[in-house]
């Protein structure tokens, strides 16, 4: 019981140690909070329903009842732009789960064997990566169907090939190491070496990999909403909320647009600061 | 030396070849995933019924994958990559007409992207610390956030709505111009081609937003790696052996420093250009820039699978030509190549 | 009468600003070199020799600073002399070379231009000439065709090539002082004396002062005058050479000296048994089980038949590139060329040789990491080559045959502590389960090995390289294995440490009735430990034998020229006569 306070305890003080040294990554923090907090709270706290319309009151500029102003349909941008949240970090959470345990599994395996299933995970990843990314995606979403799954999935399976390189890059650094020899010599199967000795140790950069990664599913599907892509109307997401805003931008009408893109950058934002606080906090070279 | 660097190169050449024949394949998949008659939409929307027959049967939709596959092949070789449904025009024809339109905007937005993010990243790897080392840091963390389709937007409503500098977002050239004859289709070039001042000034005025907007995309990933870059070879031994030998600050940088920092960065470059080809087509919506991507984008509103099907084959190939050319550059001035293979 | 030293350092303290706060590197060192002088200064790590070095040609990290005393070269102040000063003294004056040869030349710039670029920034030669100057250079080096040597890069060269053209840079426009930063760490034994010899007959002949910083005495003591002892950033000794061997005033020096195996010492030799020893008093394990019986009898616990191991190396046919490559044409390497040899019950055998030799590749198969391509390795009077590898781990035999790796750092698993990597091998060899019952077996495996209960519960970047040294032992006997591979179990650590940890392992062999196979490029480490040596050359046994007599008389040309290369000190002190590169009064002045 000593030995898992210990390891608390150190790990805690590390982690305050970070924190004072690095404010921006407190802010990170403090953002993630109040952005997974929207998420999970946020359609019962709008102000407004987020989908009722509003004939008599369209396109009305910020103001003290409609803090972001109103669309062209008379709803509550505010409302709308914290709905939209639970949208879109949904999508991007359910596709970097799907690509990070399936891609992970893969360059695990072709790492840790080599040989042939190294080269067809290789072969797989390569021919994922010879597509421009986004390009592939909206070719899945046109080949699959329009919906919201459809952009899940798209999205995750063009980011499997970054998952599946860093772990395989990560594990067949390790996959030589003295205590995996050790381990050997103690009898251990190969996927028992795998998940004990290895995996843990190859974590700490994939979970960097994660957070950066989320960012970019983030702007990945508002992209694709932004073309049509996905989210259809009525629903409220950030980018098929600049889509609709766009039009009005020219004459002048900027909150329909500026806000939901603005919402949209500081949550990528907030989770490229934080892989890069995470960076700091589980890189083994930086500890005391 | 110099016929082991040819077969690299054409090792490199035949590496090539997997990776176009596996778009290929899942360019294949897409088609048949596609809903919908495949007959139908490669046969283009003024068919009827017998020429969709006669369609079906040259696909050979009632053979087997492996045959079909084959036939797939054999068409894209010749040029046959379908009809766009909504003009009517083989979808070969409609792509290689906008190309130049999306050309003309990723290369402009690149050359400015590597213009200012390259010196930045050198400068900032060279006084870690200082103003500009925290600039840099924060432009990249910034602008890897940034949504392309949300910046452009932004710089209009500035630009355009607001300063009123910039030219009304709507296309390559003011209706008030006519397009220069064609030479390359890239209008700024076929403009000084012609001697034509205006034409040249105005289609630049269009370009500008759009191609900023592209830049500050491209910016974040290529400032990043080069500080990253820097900063790895201006720590390595062989610097320490430089600067214990008293060479120049400046040898030091240049011939030292940067050219060994510049691969990797060349690397990224291939990278970026793959994001780039992406969110093309988001400016080109914002920007109504009449090239592939809005086309693509057209095609996927009116369900126009064969032209869609056919973008994304044509953005694969293009990037697969890009990479190989990087890759035969590295081949070429990395002497450590050799070593890999 | 005393002419002005060539390098003076008074009172010279150097800190570092690091996250745990101010850390002083090195405190209040004095140190003076004369023209033409060698001068040694050794120390183990963290002693501070190379923070000097660095202050002196003046390339200290950014964190670190003098912070007191000053250094100067021929006069000029170089602590506080601003950057084109510096600039100009670096590579004219003060010229220096740096351990890892590859590393530090520029990978993707032909060695000859790195030499040219020396040469034009101090105008020692212009455009045209500087070609001919640097393969000039090359040539003084001895590098063999260096028309053709000029054009190539690092990647290229040996380890050893590579040295040679650092050499050639740095002497390149003749400086005055030249500062060898261990420049042999990293190379064969063999390279390392040829390497060594160069730099002195190139520094001899233009009457160069040397500061060569080392951890290894017996170099010290062949190509020094005098020497500097530092420990923990303080000097604690100066002396000629003669005198430091024979009459050493400080106990860290005596303590060093004694660690450092020479030809004649024995195993207690290493450490000093004076109560004011620093070193962990050892204990005797306090067990109630009778030692094993190690009737180093006629039974072999080990008989190895001609071993043999190939590896696939990838070629180009004739240039040609096929797409499919064709198995004929196809070449192997041959890491283990037929090899046979033996080892008895209780016995230690050496297995001895420079990189490359296959005493790796030899170890891997005896431990059943690897199978061999052909040949049989039989263990106890069963074959245990006859089943592939992959099914050795559920053979009892497994848990028979152990080993202790070389760097302790690898063979740990980061994120588990010293008690998780110990108590590994009793869980999956010996099935314990009871957590009670593994938590006393790891505790008396901690006592037997003199690693402290307190440690059990770090992780390995807490632990100091002695201590991992002993985690790693402990795992590698928890399971009472009949014989122990051991892979270079001190080459990575200090020379005092090392001197207790074989210590260690000679008791331990003793006391469980082991056998061992000690993996070695040192041979004086060999010597202590084992009763017989097999040595190896590429892939081949050239010599094997009774460990003391293949040493004091070796049949094989490549066992003499091993044996000739190792620096020692005891042969040079029994030597009363200077060497020709001692200084005499009139040089100095």
């Amino acid at each position: 019981m000593t030995r898992i306070s210990d390891a608390m305890q150190k790990k805690i003080k590390h982690f305050r140690y970070i924190m004072v040294q690095n404010p921006v990554t407190i802010f990170a923090f403090s953002l993630f909070g109040l952005i997974v907090f929207l998420a999970v709270f946020g359609p019962w706290i709008t102000p407004y329903d987020p989908l009722a319309t509003n004939a008599t009151n369209t396109l009305k500029p910020p103001n003290w009842d409609h803090l972001f102003g109103t669309d062209h349909l008379g709803r509550d941008v505010f409302s709308r732009v914290i709905a939209a949240t639970r949208l879109d970090l949904g999508i991007a959470v359910s596709a970097v789960a799907l690509s990070f345990f399936i891609g992970s599994a893969l360059g695990c395996s072709a790492g840790f064997w080599g040989g042939w299933t190294d080269r067809i995970v290789g072969r797989f990843s390569d021919t994922i990566m010879a597509f421009p990314l986004f390009v592939l995606a909206m070719g899945i979403v046109a080949a699959m169907g329009n919906t919201v799954a459809n952009i899940i999935y798209a999205t995750a399976i063009i980011n499997l090939p970054f998952y599946a390189r860093v772990a395989r890059a990560e594990t067949s650094i390790r996959r030589n190491a003295g205590y995996v020899f050790s381990a050997r010599l103690c009898g251990s199967s190969d996927i028992r070496i795998l998940a004990t000795q290895v995996f843990p140790n190859i974590l700490p950069p994939m979970m960097v990999q994660i957070s950066l990664n989320m960012g970019w599913a983030i702007l990945n599907a508002a992209g694709l909403s932004f073309i049509g892509l996905g989210v259809r109307p009525p629903d409220a997401e950030w980018g098929i909320m600049v889509a609709e805003g766009a039009n009005y931008i020219i004459s002048g009408e900027w909150w329909l647009a500026i806000f939901p893109g603005a919402a949209l950058m500081l949550a990528v934002f907030c989770f490229n600061l934080l892989g890069d606080g995470l960076r700091d906090l589980v890189d083994p070279l930086r500890r005391t | 030396m110099h016929s082991s660097k040819l077969i690299q190169v054409g090792r490199r050449l035949a590496q090539a070849l997997p990776s176009v024949f596996g778009v290929i394949v899942i360019s294949f998949i897409l088609t048949r995933a596609l809903p919908g008659d495949p007959a139908v939409y490669f046969a283009g929307d003024m068919a009827d019924k017998e020429s969709i027959e006669q369609v079906r049967q040259a696909l050979g939709l009632d053979r087997s994958w492996i045959e079909q596959f084959l036939i797939y092949m054999s068409n894209l070789a010749n040029g046959d990559w379908g009809v766009s449904l909504s003009t009517g025009r083989p979808v070969t024809e409609e792509l290689l007409a906008r190309l130049p339109a999306s050309l003309e905007l990723t290369l402009i937005g690149l050359t400015l992207a590597v213009a200012i993010a390259v010196p930045l990243g050198v400068l900032a790897a060279t006084r870690p610390d200082s103003w500009v080392d925290h600039i840099c840091r924060l432009l990249v963390t910034a602008g890897v956030s940034l949504p392309t389709f949300f910046t452009g937007l932004f710089l209009v409503y500035i630009f355009y709505y607001l300063l009123g500098w910039a030219p009304s977002p709507l296309g390559r050239l003011d209706i008030l111009y006519l397009s220069p004859p064609q030479v390359t289709g890239l209008y700024t070039v076929d403009s000084l081609i012609a001697g034509d001042r205006e034409t040249f000034v105005a289609s630049l005025a269009q370009l500008i937003l759009p191609a900023t907007t592209l830049a500050l995309f491209a910016l974040a990933p290529i400032a990043r790696m080069t500080r990253a870059s820097m900063l790895g070879a201006l720590s390595s031994d062989f610097i320490r052996t430089a600067r214990a030998n008293g060479l120049s600050g400046r040898v030091i940088l240049s011939t030292y420093a940067f050219r060994n920092a510049a691969l990797p960065v060349l690397t990224t470059l291939g990278m970026v250009f793959s994001f780039l080809l992406g969110a093309n087509v988001l400016v080109e919506k914002v920007f109504s820039w009449p090239g592939i991507g809005s086309f693509a984008i057209e095609a996927l509103v009116a369900s126009d699978y064969a032209a869609v099907q056919g973008f994304v084959l044509a953005m694969a190939l293009l990037f697969v030509c890009v990479n190989l050319t990087i890759d035969v550059i590295l081949t070429i001035t990395d002497p450590r190549v050799a070593l890999d293979d | 009468m005393a002419a002005t030293p060539l390098l003076d350092i008074k009172g010279l303290s150097v800190e570092f600003r690091t996250r745990n706060g101010v850390v002083r590197a090195i405190e209040n060192v004095n140190l003076e070199l004369a023209k033409g002088e060698v001068l040694g200064i050794v120390g183990e790590s963290g002693s501070g020799k190379s923070v000097t070095a660095f202050t002196v040609i003046g390339l200290l990290d950014g964190a670190g600073a003098p912070v007191a005393g000053s250094a100067k070269y021929d006069g000029i102040g170089v602590t506080d002399a601003d950057e084109t000063t510096m600039r100009d003294l670096r590579g004219r004056e003060i010229a220096m070379i740096f351990q890892n040869p590859r590393a530090a030349l520029n990978p993707i710039r032909p060695v000859g231009r790195q030499i040219e670029d020396v040469l034009l920034r101090h105008g020692l030669a212009t455009h045209e000439t500087a070609r001919s100057r640097a393969i000039e250079m090359l040539k003084k080096v001895k590098i063999v065709e260096p028309e053709l040597r000029y054009g190539s890069y690092p990647f290229e060269l040996s380890g050893g090539m590579c040295q040679r053209v650092m050499i050639a840079i740095a002497l390149a426009c003749n400086p005055r002082l030249l500062i060898a930063d261990e420049p042999t760490t990293g190379l064969d034994v063999t390279t390392q004396k040829a390497t060594m010899d160069l730099v002195r007959d190139l520094t001899q002949d233009r009457k160069m002062a040397v500061v060569l910083i080392t951890h290894d005495l017996g170099m010290a003591a062949t190509y020094c005058n005098r020497i500097v002892v530092m420990e923990k950033g303080n000097v604690v000794e100066t002396a000629p050479v003669a005198t430091l061997f024979t009459a050493p005033q400080h106990p860290y020096t005596k303590k060093l000296i004694a660690a450092s195996p020479g030809p004649n010492s024995t195993l207690d030799d290493l450490t000093l048994k004076s109560p004011s020893s620093s070193s962990p008093t050892v204990r005797l394990a306090a067990s109630a089980k009778s030692p094993k019986s190690d009737k180093t009898g006629s039974r072999n616990i080990l008989e190895v038949f001609n071993l043999v191991r190939e590896f696939p190396v990838q070629q180009a046919v004739n240039g040609h590139w096929t797409w499919f490559n064709s198995s004929h044409d196809k070449k192997v390497f041959r890491a283990v060329d037929d090899i046979s040899f033996n080892l008895k019950r209780g016995e230690s055998l050496g297995l001895v040789g420079e990189s490359g030799c296959g005493k790796s590749t030899t170890s891997s198969i005896i431990t059943r990491l690897m199978d061999p391509t052909s040949g049989d390795v039989i263990f106890d009077g069963k074959n245990i080559t006859a089943l592939p590898a992959r099914n050795f781990s559920r053979r009892p035999e497994r848990s028979q045959i152990q080993m202790v790796f070389q760097d302790a750092t690898d063979s740990l698993n980061p994120r588990h502590s010293a008690y998780d990597s110990i108590s590994e091998p009793l869980k999956r060899l010996l099935g314990y389960r009871d957590e009670r019952l593994i938590e006393k077996k790891v505790e008396v495996l901690a006592e037997r090995v003199g690693l402290p209960q307190a440690l059990l519960r770090r992780f390995p970047h807490q632990l100091s390289g002695g201590q991992k040294a002993r985690v790693g032992i402990a795992r590698a006997i928890a399971v009472d294995p009949k014989l122990l591979i051991l892979d270079e179990p001190t080459s990575a650590l200090d020379v005092s440490v090392q001197a207790v940890v074989l210590q260690l392992l000679d008791r331990l062999k003793h006391e469980l009735g082991m056998s061992y196979i000690f993996v070695s490029h040192d041979l004086n480490v060999v010597r202590l430990m084992c009763e017989r040596v097999v040595v190896m050359n590429r892939g081949k046994i050239v010599e094997q034998g009774n460990v003391n007599d293949v040493l004091r008389n070796p049949a094989d040309p490549y066992t003499k020229a091993l044996i000739a290369a190792i620096p020692n000190f005891e042969a040079k002190t029994s030597n009363p006569a200077p060497p020709l590169s001692m200084p005499t009064q009139s040089d100095l002045v």
